[in-house]
Formats: structure tokens, C-alpha cells, sequence
């Protein structure tokens, strides 16, 4: 293509050509979730009729029924419990050992940041069983801090606030340190105010995992009113298979506190994301 | 200070690591005391026909899974570059899935896909198109995950490639429009190579996961029909948590460990480009 082409004007204000791809793919990324809502609204009779249509009124009832045949209140406090705990700890301890990673020189500390970071590469299913040996031996096993304490303080967190510290200057540090003022004084009177993206991040991404972990929860808990919202869903699902609507509408409520966060958060989700690639 | 993080790590970051090698080689149903065993588990993994079955539905599923995820990321990534009015509007459609939990789109999916009422198959019947049985059949079920997991991970990948798109300079693009590059030759030849050390993170990021295949698995097809869809990590969850075989389980945990390791080694070697060696954007 050596031809030299016209170069397009910019600002003009015909609708562009991109449209014409950004229609189609944002329904086909749409379409499940749509789907799953006018699902949620219909009656079993509307889900099984040929063709599927829209529903013809907002069927609500199939709401309350998702809600009073499951502990559907219980499984979204769990999780609201267990990500709020995991989220606090993690902006606690990882900005400590973060800090002290990136400022503070001690006896093999170097040894404990190198395996730190080697924790990270480690797939969880690798560690799924010993966990669930510990966690027995603490006499955990069915319980809420099950869930908590292997997520109190996350490798990545401190990983990510230690650089965070490594790239601010010693020198805002130094005049306070001259005048005697300690560490956890200095990170919490001068640091601190400039904590907020990558503790924003930290507090993002934390949640979003803990609220949608699986694996750990299905393994350790066994209890109905001790589930967290995804195995919920998971068992509810097995329950009522085939009753669509009352599914969907399940669904539905186990996704509405993170789809709130996310559209109200937007901004911190997709940059939180994007900085450190990791979902 | 760094005390009670480094103690959680330890506890629950590198205690279990040591821990499942130790239990690789051991009988262990995770009620009594375990009983050594020494390479019997990893002897009796060479002759599992069903777990050589599920490595081949890993590889399959992998090899599928990860290319079109990040080809299909890459062009949304390209079409959500565009300053076009309602472009928040088209962004958040494809975001939204990130953040929708493995569960919810598996049920989503299995409604979806399902063979008598579902909208895919009544789709393609109106279409003149031929309908599939998807999770339900043993040929298509491996395939239907595909697609549910490709939806699922599209979004990450276009937000991941979004960013490292704008931040490319945009002098380079007009310099190129300058010189007579036309807009797209400029994407391919300026924009998609600057884009590499991004691209070599996602297949990385993406072959790692797909090799951790579990959570949609266990939520729609439960590794059947007629084993199809029977990934490692399931068949792993299936010999720890139903046939009580830890130390089974924890020798296919240290494979998977191992082949996770090797591929991560050599796919960053592979996409690691020399002039931007260690930076990653």
C-alpha cells in the first residue's frame, strides 16, 4: 500500500464508520446480560415458548421467589463480611510490609521479599489441599475466617505498594525522620495522604477477587447459611435447574453489589485493572 | 512491621507449597494420618487413562481459548480506540463481563446455550443455521466452554490492550499518515509491534488461566458429557474432594505447577522484544 491516501478530516460530524463495528460488538457483549435480566422478568411459560420474545409485563415475582428459597440475604452478607475484612487488611498490612520492603533494611529481608514474590506464581490449586489441612488444624473448617485469613495480607498487594514506595522520593521522609518521629508515624501522617491510587487499586482488585473466588470457598465450606454468594448461586443453580427465570433472577442479585460498584467506580475499576493487568 | 504480613505468607503462602510436594508422596484421604507412598502416585499418573484425557482437554481447550481471546481482545481494543460518540457506552458493554463473577457466567451460559430453549440455538434455527447441543453433547461441550470463557476474558483482554494503546504517542501514527501510511497500515505495522510486550503479559496471563480451567467447568457440565469436558484441575478437585485421594490430587497439582512454570518461562522468552526488555508497557 505505498499509494498515499487523503488523510480523513477529523472533525466532522457525520456519525463515523466505527459505529458500524462497535454496534455489533458491544451486543454481542451485552446480549448474556441482557438476556439474563429480561430472563429474570419472565414467566416459566414465556421461557419456553417458540420464538423467545420479550417478556410481555415485568414479572417480579420471580425475584422474591430467588430470595425466599435461598438464604440469599445470608450469602451476600458472607461475602459483603469476608471481601470488607479482606479488603481493610489487605490496605493495612500490605502498606507495613510494603514500606518496610522498600525503606527498612533488616536481617534477611531480602530472603522474605524474594520469597514473597515467588508466592505469587504458585496456582492456588497447588495449595487448595495443605490450606485446607491448616485451616483444619485450626479447627476452621465450615466457618467465615476460613475464608478470611489465607486473603488477610496478599503477595501482589505488597508487591505493588513496595514499588509504589520505592518510586517516591527519601527525601520527604528524612526531615521528619531528623526529628524523630517513627515509621508508622511518618507512613501514616506523610505518606498516607499520598496512598490513595495505589491503595484505590489495591482495595479494587482485592474485592473483586475475594467476591468472586470459587474454588476456596466451595472446598472449606459446607453449611448452607455459612456460603458466600458464588457457591450460593452455584448450589441454588444445581436446585432449580431449569427454572430459568428464577435463576436468572438469582443471578442477577448475586451480581447487583459488584455491577453497582463498578458503575459507580467505573473509572478506578478499569484503571486499577489496566495498571497492573491482573483480574 | 512486616511481621504479621510475612507470617500470613508464610502460613498460607509457602508452608503449603512445601507441604503439597510432601504430600504428593503420600496416600492421604485428608481424614487419618497420612502413609508414605513414595513416587506411587506419580508412577500410577503415567497410566491414568482418564488423567491423560483430561490433559488432552486442557491442551485442546487451551489452544483454542487463548488465541482467539487475545485476537478478538486486540480488535475491540482497535474499534473502543475511537473518539466516536457513546464510545462510554460501547466501553462499558465490554467491560462488564470482567467483572461478572465465573459462576453467574455459567449460568448465564447454560441458559444461553441451552438445547431446546435456549436464544443461541433459536437463533441459528431461524437462521436456516444448523443447531448444536452444545453443553449437552459430548462432541460440543468442550467447545461450548470456549466460547462461554472467550466472552468472559474478551473484555480483560481489550481493557489491557486499550491502555497500552493509548499509550502510544499519537505524533507516531500522524507521522506515519505524513509519510503515507494509511490509517490501518498504520495499525498493523506501528501500533500492533509497539504492542508486543503487552501482547507476550496476555498470552501469558491467558495460558496460565486456561490451564487453571475450573470454576465454569464445575458450574455448567460438572466435567461430562461422557468425561468431554473433564479439565485437569477438575479431574484434581474430583480426586481430592470426592474420592478422598489428597496425595493423588497434590501430584497433579505439582505437574500442573511444573508445566505452568515451564510454559511461563518460555512464552516470556519467546515474546520478551530486545529493545524493550524489561519494561513491560
Amino acid at each position: 500500500m505505498t499509494v498515499a491516501q487523503v488523510p480523513r478530516r477529523r472533525r466532522r460530524r457525520a456519525p463515523s464508520p466505527w459505529h458500524l463495528v462497535l454496534v455489533p460488538v458491544a451486543l454481542l457483549m451485552a446480549a448474556p446480560l441482557v438476556w439474563m435480566v429480561l430472563t429474570s422478568l419472565s414467566t416459566l411459560e414465556e421461557t419456553r415458548r417458540f420464538p423467545p420474545g420479550l417478556p410481555s409485563s415485568l414479572h417480579w415475582a420471580n425475584y422474591a421467589t430467588a430470595w425466599h428459597d435461598s438464604p440469599m440475604a445470608h450469602w451476600l452478607v458472607n461475602s459483603a463480611i469476608v471481601s470488607v475484612t479482606c479488603v481493610l487488611s489487605n490496605l493495612v498490612l500490605c502498606s507495613l510490609a510494603g514500606y518496610a520492603f522498600a525503606r527498612l533494611r533488616f536481617p534477611g529481608s531480602s530472603i522474605l521479599f524474594i520469597a514473597t514474590l515467588a508466592t505469587l506464581m504458585v496456582p492456588f490449586q497447588v495449595v487448595m489441599i495443605p490450606t485446607l489441612l491448616i485451616v483444619k488444624h485450626l479447627h476452621l473448617v465450615d466457618t467465615l475466617p476460613a475464608l478470611v485469613l489465607p486473603n488477610l495480607a496478599t503477595p501482589f498487594g505488597i508487591y505493588l505498594l513496595r514499588q509504589f514506595f520505592l518510586s517516591l522520593p527519601v527525601e520527604l521522609e528524612e526531615a521528619a525522620l531528623m526529628d524523630g518521629a517513627g515509621r508508622l508515624r511518618i507512613l501514616r501522617s506523610i505518606l498516607l495522604p499520598l496512598m490513595g491510587p495505589p491503595l484505590s487499586t489495591v482495595a479494587v482488585l482485592t474485592f473483586l477477587s475475594v467476591w468472586n473466588d470459587f474454588l476456596w470457598p466451595l472446598v472449606v465450606i459446607a453449611s448452607p447459611s455459612k456460603m458466600t454468594v458464588q457457591i450460593g448461586l452455584a448450589t441454588f443453580t444445581s436446585a432449580h435447574y431449569t427454572n430459568w427465570p428464577v435463576l436468572m433472577a438469582a443471578t442477577v442479585l448475586s451480581q447487583i453489589p459488584v455491577f453497582v460498584l463498578f458503575l459507580v467506580g467505573q473509572r478506578w475499576f478499569v484503571q486499577s485493572i489496566a495498571s497492573t493487568g491482573i483480574k | 512491621m512486616v511481621s504479621p504480613s510475612v507470617v500470613l505468607i508464610a502460613v498460607f503462602g509457602l508452608l503449603p507449597v512445601v507441604w503439597a510436594f510432601w504430600l504428593s508422596f503420600q496416600h492421604n484421604d485428608l481424614q487419618t494420618p497420612g502413609q508414605w507412598a513414595g513416587l506411587d502416585n506419580y508412577r500410577q499418573l503415567a497410566h491414568d487413562p482418564v488423567f491423560r484425557d483430561s490433559v488432552r482437554h486442557t491442551v485442546v481447550y487451551t489452544v483454542l481459548f487463548v488465541p482467539i481471546t487475545l485476537v478478538l481482545s486486540l480488535l475491540a481494543a482497535a474499534a473502543l480506540n475511537r473518539r466516536v460518540r457513546g464510545i462510554t457506552l460501547y466501553r462499558l458493554a465490554v467491560f462488564v463481563p470482567v467483572v461478572t463473577s465465573t459462576i453467574a457466567t455459567g449460568v448465564i451460559f447454560t441458559w444461553l446455550l441451552d438445547p431446546d430453549y435456549g436464544l443461541v440455538n433459536t437463533i441459528l434455527a431461524k437462521l436456516g443455521l444448523p443447531t448444536s447441543g452444545f453443553f449437552s453433547s459430548p462432541h460440543s461441550a468442550l467447545f461450548a466452554v470456549v466460547i462461554m470463557t472467550v466472552w468472559g476474558w474478551v473484555g480483560f483482554g481489550a481493557l489491557i490492550f486499550l491502555a497500552a494503546l493509548q499509550g502510544i504517542p499519537q505524533d507516531l501514527i500522524e507521522a506515519a499518515q505524513m509519510d503515507g501510511c494509511s490509517r490501518s497500515g498504520a495499525f498493523w505495522r506501528i501500533e500492533v509491534p509497539l504492542l508486543r510486550p503487552v501482547s507476550g503479559f496476555l498470552l501469558v496471563w491467558l495460558t496460565i488461566n486456561a490451564l487453571q480451567l475450573f470454576d465454569e467447568v464445575y458450574v455448567t457440565t460438572k466435567g461430562g458429557p461422557l468425561h468431554a469436558t473433564t479439565v485437569v484441575v477438575y479431574y484434581l478437585y474430583q480426586q481430592a474432594f470426592q474420592f478422598f485421594h489428597a496425595g493423588y490430587a497434590a501430584a497433579i497439582a505439582v505437574v500442573l505447577f511444573a508445566v505452568i512454570a515451564l510454559i511461563t518461562l518460555v512464552q516470556l522468552r519467546l515474546t520478551r522484544d530486545p529493545s524493550t526488555a524489561g519494561e513491560r508497557r
